[in-house]
């Protein structure tokens, strides 16, 4: 049923049709509007057959999973930011178990600063935890790849992350399709776990393993995700049998066929980046666009067969590596190895700065005719930069940076877009 | 998605704006300027267009400056950007006038819809409205009417009322179908109203206007 409302919402109602039987979270912004609303659902008796276990913390909110799931309870949680990290130790536990829990995250920046906006740092900190992450680029494709993720992850036996751009896909009221519980049911069938914790016959689960083994228990975690590369092509399919369209997969690659600049990005902002790619091909500028869903499994061969006869790859991205540049960058690179072309690596949107046509466009231009950095930092206010190095250098107790750039600034609220004008 | 050739695209363009209509909203935090947002998208959705509503995603608290934004179109809306040239700009409160760039992005055929009981020229705007459609300005008393009938001072709904008076964008029957689905039976009758009110009073002013 076609509905217009908001991004968590639509989440909320597709986590609900996957039957979910434990569901703990934690609140925190901006994925609370989630778990409230699957809260509601269990309340209300909407969603049938599924405890909602309140936590004290993110930390509990996982681990509370891991032993739901452990005992053979289809689950799922969600969090952002530094609730993410505050988990973190349990999300590696969920990985190194192989316990197919889903978990929704509404990406945010990871402070200090404090930064309630959005970015994709917080889920990148977790990007080699061993789960599987696959980012969302409509609140449509968020609503579908939960379907998706809880078959994934039980074929699997392994936890998958659903990244979604907090509030701009969160907070948006957008038009998004609600599938039916019977359309649900035919793709997803009950949990069958590999391994259950059960009384009637006693096993363990997280044995402690030495030398002699930790190496292999490590190889087939990496094996797993390897066939994930043709299990989630595969079940994007079967969506698309079932419910009459495209969500998920590993790429989606957006007029690249005959592109000389092609730009690599994840989740909403390749919305965006098609806009700018029309606009520019009116003008006659062969420039295209591939949009990640796949970040874990990393799908080295299909970015190779997508993106090898570019002249050059602008790999746009939410979140940095510091003292390297850029984290998608590093894996897109390596897809091309061997090849000879330009690779860019730009910095955009962080801590919720705005992406706009505009920028991308001067950008895109400026990478056309090889002029752009190897990295670049998208709208950096270089003035603010360069007052502070200067601040620095001429005394020693300059005091805290961020609070500096803020007084050098002045009021930031009212600016139309907040961003750097 | 087929799209159209890029000729007759731009032949179709509006001056000033795109296909796309885009709207900004400001108001301060408790005024339900996200709610009015989300409001409108879905009386674009109930007619059946790709509608698309978000906040600024400030950390908003009562009382300080909140921005919200919505689209409609005849076709998805892939843009992500925060609503940067806005065909109508709706202003919930008047005291942002003096803090906030409220009218930045805007172009001649843009619509303003203010809340407030005094017009343009008596806020002193004169000179920067002038060149503006005078068809396509509007001062309204939404607070007022919002208290009238809500008991608050929520100039939101009826400001949605007013929008779909001036723009035609969407019909009021729209705005109260989404009320209807958004609030409890209760407050949304309180809210259509209000909503009525604000579209018949602006309705009115028009064919003064015109006669």
């Amino acid at each position: 049923m076609l509905r217009q409302t908001e991004g968590s919402r639509a989440v909320a109602e597709a986590v609900a049709l996957c039957r979910p039987q434990v569901i703990c979270a934690y609140p925190i912004t901006p994925q609370t509007h989630i778990v409230e609303g699957v809260g509601e659902m269990v309340k209300s008796g909407q969603l049938a057959g599924c405890e909602f276990i309140n936590v004290e913390s993110e930390f509990a909110a996982l681990s509370v999973a891991i032993g739901a799931s452990a005992a053979g309870a289809r689950t799922y949680t969600a969090t952002s930011s530094q609730g993410l990290l505050f988990m973190a130790e349990a999300v590696y536990n969920a990985a190194g178990l192989g316990l197919p829990i889903v978990m929704t995250i509404g990406n945010r920046a990871i402070g200090a600063p404090i930064n309630i906006w959005n970015d994709h740092s917080d889920s990148m900190s977790m990007r080699d935890a061993g789960w599987i992450q696959l980012y969302a680029e409509t609140n449509q494709e968020a609503l579908d790849l939960h379907i998706q993720a809880f078959r994934l992850a039980e074929e699997l036996s392994c936890p998958v992350m659903v990244c979604m751009d907090g509030f701009i896909l969160t907070h948006a009221y957008d038009r998004v399709d609600i599938p039916t519980q019977a359309q649900v049911d035919a793709f997803l069938p009950p949990f069958e776990p590999r391994q259950a914790l059960d009384p009637a016959e006693p096993v363990t689960i997280g044995a402690m393993v030495g030398p002699e083994a930790f190496t292999e228990v490590r190889y087939l975690a990496h094996h797993k995700q390897l066939r994930a590369l043709s299990l989630i092509p595969q079940l994007s399919e079967a969506f698309a049998k079932q419910f009459g369209r495209d969500s998920g997969g590993l790429i989606r690659s957006y007029r690249t066929a005959d592109a000389e600049t092609i730009v690599v990005s994840l989740g909403s902002v390749n919305g965006t980046v098609q806009e700018v790619v029309d606009e520019m091909r009116d003008a006659g500028i062969a420039i295209g666009s591939v949009s990640m869903c796949s970040f874990r499994p990393f799908p080295l061969t299909a970015l190779r067969d997508a993106l090898g006869h570019a002249k050059r790859v602008v790999v746009l991205e939410k979140c940095l590596a510091v003292g390297l540049g850029g984290i998608v960058s590093d894996g897109v690179r390596k897809s091309l190895s061997g090849i000879q072309l330009k690779g860019y690596t730009v910095i955009a949107g962080l801590g919720g700065r705005p992406i706009t046509r505009a920028s991308l466009k001067q950008l895109f231009e400026d990478a056309g005719t090889d002029e752009l950095e190897q990295v670049t930092f998208l709208d950096l206010n270089a003035d603010v930069v360069a007052h502070e190095l200067e601040r620095e250098q001429l005394a020693r107790r300059t005091g805290p940076t961020a609070e500096a750039i803020l007084r050098r600034l002045g009021t930031v609220g009212p600016r139309i877009g907040q961003g750097h004008p | 998605m087929a799209a159209a050739p890029a000729d007759a695209m731009s032949q179709q363009k509006p001056i000033g704006g795109t296909a796309m209509f885009q709207v900004r909203i400001h108001g301060r935090g408790g005024q339900g300027v996200v709610s009015g947002a989300e409001l409108l998208s879905v009386a674009g959705f109930l007619e059946g267009r790709f509608a698309q509503a978000f906040p600024s995603f400030g950390s908003e608290r009562m009382g300080t400056p909140v921005i919200a934004y919505c689209r409609l179109d005849e076709k998805e809306i892939r843009l992500r950007e925060p609503v940067l040239e806005p065909d109508a700009l709706i202003v919930q409160d008047a005291t942002l006038l003096h803090q906030v760039d409220l009218f930045a992005g805007l172009h001649r055929g843009s619509y303003i819809l203010l809340n407030s009981t005094r017009s343009f020229g008596e806020l002193g705007l004169s000179d920067f409205t002038g060149s503006f459609r005078r068809a396509r300005l509007c001062t309204v008393h939404a607070t007022q009417i919002a208290i009238e009938h809500v008991g608050r001072a929520v100039p939101n709904v009826p400001l949605l009322g007013a929008f779909a008076a001036i723009t035609g964008q969407v019909r009021l029957e729209s705005v109260i179908a989404a009320i209807r689905e958004k609030f409890p039976h209760v407050v949304a009758e309180k809210n259509v109203a209000a909503a009525t009110e604000a579209y018949a009073t602006v309705s009115k002013l028009r064919e003064t206007a015109d006669a």
